[in-house]
């Protein structure tokens, strides 16, 4: 169980979160091609290291946030806020 | 040519101190080109190999493995089989598989032990009678067996089962498959390796494919490995959950995730337990194997990783189905636990399909039910390449599905929760 | 009386004063307290305890830890307390304890699988994998029920498990495991700085009355840590699990070593401790050599021999022969003799042996026999001699023979560290070429090994020996076993790699070294070793296999822990949930939630009391707990745009107090939830979902909200658990509330369909909702939750006078179905949109944008083939058709079939006095009036494509 670092709670064990998949995928306009959509819904960078993505503190203050985690140790390097980079 | 195996080759071995046997595949090393290249050397692509050779009249073939063969999923799997699926898509591509295994044994003259001992999958509330008949009445109509069985007919068909009022989510009975069962993993792999083998098929094992070439048109030419460059104009990609690494070097993007998924065993016991019993509500998967291990699948887990492990609560979570499914399970203890790395598609059905590169072709998005599938996908990527288009079996499982909206989604139809 | 094979005196663990009986196969024993059963059997002279996997050949203790191999024991309290492979050195005796052997039949002295044994030549590894073949369906048939027999090891308990189990979350400082010298130092060097400490060692703890021995220091260590009160010591306690974050999952035995389960004691507890450091203190384990004939009862370890007389007072034997090639096995030879054994032989298989230890040996006048090897033992189900040869300068072997008589022999191949749980860590492992073993190399979590897990052995410990021992050319004379429980020889090693297994990890699974239940502890270096020397290789290039979790064994039971019956998943009950228990309810599990299905009078079934349920609303009413939908409070001055994002429908129209059905799209277009949304003042809407969708509809409103559009100024709040909700329903429903609502007029006029009110009802205060999912004149009640039972209650007292009745989720679908109204879930799969669902009427044409709106021009989601949601009448007006069955165009078909269909609900209606169905069929509005075919394995039924809605078309009877 990884232990997550809410940038708002501090750190607190994964059982209080929910995963929120690769961060910073912006949804386009209604007006972009359906390639645009295929790959804003479906396609995934699906990174072997350090990996944006997003998390929710569900059982906490129920905040989105981003973490940067290594995916081949699971060691998280970085959280930080929606929005921020 | 090697020795045939046999009861009678046995018996000789026996005779002459078991110094007879030869290698069960060679030690290969990369020829500068081959007419086909297989990366991914698990169940998948060793058979996509023996049928490009066996059918296909492809033998100058080499399957690529950055490890050792059958050391992916192949060999971290549950071994469940069946092909009770609900699209007719999927129940076919499943079924065609399952035909491979019935004669799988002799075909490759290794023993792959197919137990057809039957899956019985549970519901436990109103909504999952209902998407099990619905299964069972789109099996029917596609020709695959499926059954219905009171909790009374499931206990008789697996006695440990808790069939009691007083469990949280009640047995309300469950969809048989008959032919539907178990393989040993280990044996899928080494046996068509060695049959991939005999026809020809170079298997090089810690062989990493780093980087892909192209010409000109944007065909490919080459696989850049640890071992040098190898040139083929027809290459196929089955490396499950890395097969997002290995397309990205040609620019190509999957819809696809990697998560891990966890397995763990039981101390051998005497047999107990006689078929597959699975539970899509409360998580829990459960066979015996022929040593006598209680094999248990867990769930997935919520993120993506590379790690080969999950959580613990994941595993727990799973134990917790199991002692309440079969209350006497609670004094058998876990022996080992392990995780492998899954690749799932937003619709959970995989994708066996040429990619927009010239050449390039894709195995992969098999999830959690790869291993069932493996004489099947290795046959129909074989086909694919072979003819540089899908078999109608898996014409529909291609990667534009998802932007067409195409989508075989066994998930969302099943409401299987992970 | 405790066992002839005691010695004088000694023994730190036992208590000598006090006797404990047990049985071992029925045979009734004496131990003493403080015994391990393997201990107390060896003290009985008993050595034969069980049988190999496959070879079943006779097995003794070899170890007197958790890697023992051989001693597996079953161990039985009662039928349904029935412990199979337990470890004889991990079982605490205790009186009365009863065991039995396994895998043997007839008995453990003849038995019968021996016979496996002798045809050995013809089962090397794999050969299952060789033939079982043909005939094709025999391997199932014939041959697999036949092998899975012969495997396995206990038999598995078969009656439910009576004991309990706890589980626990911790969080310390400084996680300890192992409390042996080295960890305890450690643990009371932190525990001196005030942070929480927690130690554990998988060994029962010393009795406090131990004599001062060698090893009195570290009682008075335990002694000081156990009235810290910032230190936690786990005994009996196993650290099995290595996860990442430093969270370690350990697992304690709290009622095994008792003579009766303690009725409020759990049987086992999981621990998940969080440590912000672990030392790792776990030791080393000592490695047996490989030499044929090694698994007679009677060879054991060297250093076992030791701690079985210094920890029990138990003489392994009478006459004792010593094979080494470690310094420590002199200690054994010292100690053996200071206790009256007779060490026969004293061998090393070093040319030289010079350290303190054999130095002590010698001067205690004992002759060592250097630079020898052995040929292998004789005995039959105890050894009786030992065949020992000179290793000749050239390292081969061809002297003569000489042939010790003994009934004992040691042996130690030197020490592995214990690296199991820092490998788990992903810790990497390096390779001591002078240890000639692996050690804890680079850390991957906050951790550090010491002692003897590091490669720490101590100036006395020197010596080691891989792999099989040389011995004279020619065919070995017996099995040399690498991997004792599983029984896998060097033979066997060497097959593999004969066959071209190259991978240590292909080895291991072709031999299955290492895979037995003591995961390889004694057998992974020198299995490693033999391969690496078959492949050419160093044996830091073969690499070792992983190690995974767990260390040992751990019991299902704790590891589910508490989640058993009520407690395997919450359950979530609605305020009147105790008054429909109260009447009879039939309750089903929806998600988390026990909804009432039905409310059977005395005599009457499901579908008996449906069509009661069915008929009594259309007639008059009926009363129905809509408590479980989610509910959601929209609010905030961007609110109508929020919604006008998510769902489909256009919100900036509807006037405050009116409601609108809602449609949730994900953004792919299909259908993912709908439900009844009011606007309830201008900046707020009470959205309604479907009761297993509410967390997620929740969850997918605030991904969009906080991600997509921070700028919206939008709170959402799950109002679920807040109201309960009472659905009043059927033509005199206005009559059975309207004296019990204040502050709400009721007139159609009023409070037309499709609107809300606030109130009070029962003079609480209420959302007056006009809503009706039945086509009758309805209203939904919400009330705060707390009064919800009480307001139920006057509903049903109010009601009495109009004949209402309650109704549950099964006469609700009934009536819905009647009126053609979806299920999401049901009638939808997340493969249907709005418009095969037949709502496009709800979709807000005119909006910019909404969830899926983009998606919904792909070219599949308007093939005007895609299924569609139309109704099905059956020829014969009593057949019903059966959930889920497929629908063709044409008769007669055989599978496999084209299907252009399925029905997705179907009921009898008692109120049409026939069967009805929604069903999803290809282009199904474009088919009206046609006649389809239900095929199913029991008969083919005939149908006529109509419209959903089969009851009120007109909806004349919503205005009631």
């Amino acid at each position: 169980m990884l232990l997550i670092p809410c940038p708002y709670c501090g750190v607190r064990p994964e059982l209080e979160f929910s995963y929120g998949g690769q961060a910073h995928i912006a949804r386009p306009q209604t007006s972009a091609s359906a390639e645009e959509w295929a790959a804003f819904q479906y396609e995934r960078v699906n990174t072997r290291g350090p990996h944006a993505e997003r998390w929710r503190h569900t059982h906490g203050c129920g905040r989105f946030f981003n973490v940067v985690r290594d995916t081949t140790t699971d060691q998280i390097l970085r959280s930080y806020r929606s929005g921020e980079r | 040519m090697r020795s045939r195996f046999s009861g009678w080759s046995l018996l000789l071995g026996g005779l002459t101190g078991q110094r007879g046997w030869r290698e069960q595949w060679r030690a290969a090393t990369p020829k500068k080109g081959y007419d086909a290249l297989i990366v991914g050397g698990g169940g998948h692509g060793l058979a996509a190999a023996y049928y490009l050779a066996k059918e296909h009249g492809i033998r100058n073939v080499a399957v690529l493995e950055k490890g050792w063969i059958g050391g992916g999923n192949t060999g971290r799997n549950t071994t469940v089989i069946r092909s009770n699926y609900l699209f007719s898509e999927s129940s076919s591509l499943y079924d065609h598989a399952v035909k491979l295994w019935e004669t799988l044994s002799q075909e490759l003259n290794y023993n792959v032990m197919y137990s057809p001992r039957g899956v019985l999958m549970l519901a436990h509330n109103v909504h999952d009678c209902q998407v099990s008949q619905r299964h069972i009445h789109a099996n029917y109509a596609n020709g695959v067996d499926n059954e219905w069985l009171t909790p009374a007919q499931a206990k008789a068909y697996c006695p440990p089962l808790n069939i009691g009022s007083e469990l949280r989510y009640p047995v309300l009975g469950g969809a048989l498959q008959r032919r539907g069962g178990t393989a040993r993993h280990d044996a899928v792999a080494w046996g068509y390796a060695r049959a991939a083998d005999a026809l020809g098929v170079d298997i090089i094992e810690n062989c990493e494919v780093t980087g892909l070439k192209r010409d000109a048109n944007g065909a490919v030419v080459a696989v850049e490995t640890n071992r040098g460059v190898i040139e083929s104009r027809r290459i196929g990609v089955s490396a499950a959950g890395h097969s997002t690494v290995v397309l990205q070097m040609a620019g190509v993007r999957l819809p696809l995730e990697s998560f891990p998924l966890q397995a763990l065993v039981s101390e051998p016991v005497k047999p107990i337990f006689p078929c597959v019993v699975m539970s899509n509500t409360i998580h829990a998967y459960i066979s015996q194997s022929d040593k006598g291990e209680l094999v248990i699948g867990a769930s997935t887990d919520a993120y993506t990783s590379y790690t080969q492990r999950g959580a613990l609560h994941v595993s727990l979570h799973t134990l917790e189905a199991v002692c309440e499914l079969f209350p006497a399970f609670r004094r058998m203890r876990m022996l080992r636990n392990w995780g492998g790395i899954v690749d799932v598609t937003p619709d959970r059905s995989p994708i066996v399909a040429k990619t927009p590169v010239p050449g390039l072709y894709v195995n992969c998005g098999w999830g959690t039910g790869g291993f069932k599938a493996t004489p099947g996908a290795g046959h129909l990527l074989a086909w694919t390449m072979a003819h540089d288009a899908p078999h109608p079996l898996n014409a529909a499982f291609t990667i534009e599905r998802f932007r067409d909206g195409l989508l075989i989604d066994e998930a969302a139809a099943a409401a299987v929760s992970h | 009386m405790s066992g002839p094979w005691r010695s004088a005196s000694g023994g730190s663990s036992i208590d000598r004063s006090r006797p404990v009986r047990f049985e071992f196969d029925g045979r009734p024993y004496q131990g003493f307290a403080g015994d391990t059963l393997a201990s107390a059997l060896l003290a009985n002279g008993v050595h034969l305890v069980g049988r190999s996997f496959k070879y079943h050949r006779p097995r003794g203790i070899m170890a007197a830890g958790p890697e023992d191999p051989n001693a597996l024991v079953t161990v039985r309290r009662d039928a349904a307390r029935y412990t199979p492979n337990l470890n004889a050195a991990q079982v605490e005796l205790y009186e009365g304890l009863m065991a039995e052997s396994q895998n043997r039949w007839p008995s453990l002295h003849f038995d019968v699988g021996r016979i496996n044994d002798y045809l050995s030549r013809f089962l090397p590894s794999g050969f299952y994998y060789k033939t079982f073949m043909w005939p094709r369906k025999a391997w199932h048939g014939f041959y697999e029920p036949r092998i899975r027999a012969a495997a396995g090891l206990g038999r598995a308990p078969s009656e439910p498990d009576p004991d309990t189990y706890g589980q626990r979350f911790a969080h310390c400082e400084v996680l300890v495991i192992g409390a042996g010298p080295a960890g305890l130092t450690e643990a009371l060097a932190a525990a001196r700085t005030g942070v929480r400490v927690i130690v554990c060692d998988e060994q029962a703890p010393p009795p406090r009355t131990s004599p001062a021995d060698s090893a009195g220091e570290w009682h008075d260590i335990r002694a000081q840590l156990a009235v810290m009160p910032n230190v936690t010591v786990l005994a009996r306690t196993t650290a099995f699990g290595y996860m990442p974050h430093n969270m370690v999952a350990l697992t304690e035995r709290l009622t095994d070593h008792l003579s009766a389960p303690l009725k409020h004691v759990p049987r086992e507890r999981l621990w998940q401790v969080r440590a912000r450091e672990v030392v790792l203190a776990t030791g080393a384990i000592e490695r047996p050599l490989v030499f044929p004939g090694n698994d007679l009862p009677g060879v054991m370890l060297a250093g076992a021999a030791r701690t079985y007389l210094g920890r029990y007072g138990v003489l392994p034997g009478a006459r004792v022969a010593i094979l080494t090639a470690n310094d420590e096995a002199y200690r054994a030879a010292v100690e053996l003799r200071a206790a009256g054994v007779e060490v026969v032989a004293l061998a090393d298989l070093r040319p030289q042996v010079m350290g303190r230890l054999p130095e002590a040996a010698r001067q205690a006048g004992m002759t060592i026999r250097t630079g020898t090897t052995t040929v292998g033992t004789r005995g039959d189900q105890h050894v009786t001699a030992l065949g020992l040869c000179a290793i000749g300068a050239d390292g081969t072997v061809s002297g003569a023979v000489d042939w010790i008589g003994c009934d004992t022999v040691l042996m130690s191949g030197g020490f592995t560290p214990s690296v199991h749980l820092f490998s788990q860590s992903r810790g990497k492992l390096t390779w001591d070429a002078s240890l000639q073993v692996f050690v804890p190399g680079a850390a991957a979590e906050n951790c550090r090994c010491v002692g003897a897990c590091a490669g720490e052995m101590g100036a006395d410990s020197g010596g080691s020996w891989l792999g099989a021992l040389p011995r004279p050319e020619g065919p070995a004379t017996g099995k040399s076993f690498v991997d004792w429980q599983n029984d896998v020889t060097a033979a066997d090693l060497d097959l593999a790699v004969r066959e071209g297994f190259r991978s240590i990890e292909h080895i291991k699974r072709y031999t299955t070294t290492g895979m037995a239940t003591d995961q390889g502890k004694t057998s992974n270096l020198n299995a490693l070793a033999i391969a690496a020397q078959r492949l050419r290789r160093a044996i830091p290039e073969v690499g070792l296999t992983t190690f995974r979790m767990p260390y040992l064994p751990v019991g299902f039971g704790g590891l589910a822990g508490y989640a058993r019956g009520e407690l395997f998943a919450p359950v979530r009950k609605t305020p009147m949930y105790d008054w429909a228990a109260e009447r009879g309810a039939v309750f089903e599990p929806v998600s988390l939630w026990q909804r009432a299905r039905y409310f059977p009078q005395p005599g009457e079934d499901m579908h008996q009391a449906v069509a009661r349920e069915c008929c009594n609303v259309r007639r008059a009413c009926g009363m129905f707990d809509a408590s479980t939908l989610g509910k959601i409070e929209v609010v905030g001055p961007d609110a109508v745009e929020f919604m006008n994002r998510m769902y489909v429908n256009n919100w900036s129209t509807l006037a405050v107090g009116r409601c609108r059905y809602g449609i949730l799209l994900r953004d792919d277009g299909f259908v993912y939830d709908d439900g009844v949304v009011a606007r309830t003042a201008a900046d707020r809407f009470h959205v309604t979902t479907t009761t297993g969708g509410a967390p997620r509809v929740l969850a997918m409103m605030e991904d969009y909200l906080q991600t997509e559009w921070p700028d919206l100024k939008v709170w959402l709040t799950s109002t679920t658990e807040q109201w309960a909700v009472i659905a009043v329903q059927g033509p005199k429903a206005r009559a059975v509330i309207e004296l019990l609502v204040e502050d709400v007029d009721l007139a159609n006029a009023a409070l037309p369909h499709m609107s809300v009110a606030r109130g009070r009802v029962c003079g609480v205060p209420a959302l007056v909702f006009r809503v009706s999912f039945t086509g009758e004149l309805g209203y939904e009640i919400n009330v705060p939750a707390d009064y919800g039972a009480d307001v139920w209650r006057a509903v049903w007292q109010a009601g009495q006078a109009h004949g209402i009745c309650a109704y549950g989720t099964e006469a609700m679908h009934v009536l819905r179905a009647e009126k053609g109204y979806v299920i999401v879930g049901q009638d939808t799969d997340g493969t249907v949109t709005a418009d095969d669902a037949g709502l496009s009427w709800a979709v807000g044409k005119s909006k910019p944008d909404f969830l899926g709106l983009a998606s919904l021009r792909r070219a599949a989601l308007v093939d005007p083939n895609r299924k569609q949601l139309v109704g099905l009448l059956t020829s014969d007006p009593n057949v019903v058709l059966e959930e889920g069955s497929q629908i063709t165009a044409t008769a007669s078909l055989r599978p496999p079939m084209k299907v252009i269909g399925h029905v997705t609900s179907s009921y009898y209606s008692a109120v049409l006095g026939r069967s009805i169905a929604l069903a999803l069929v290809s282009a199904g509005r474009s088919r009206m009036g046609q006649t389809l075919y239900v095929p199913t394995r029991t008969g083919e039924s005939s149908v006529t494509v109509t419209n959903p809605v089969s009851y009120d078309p007109k909806g004349e009877r919503l205005n009631g």
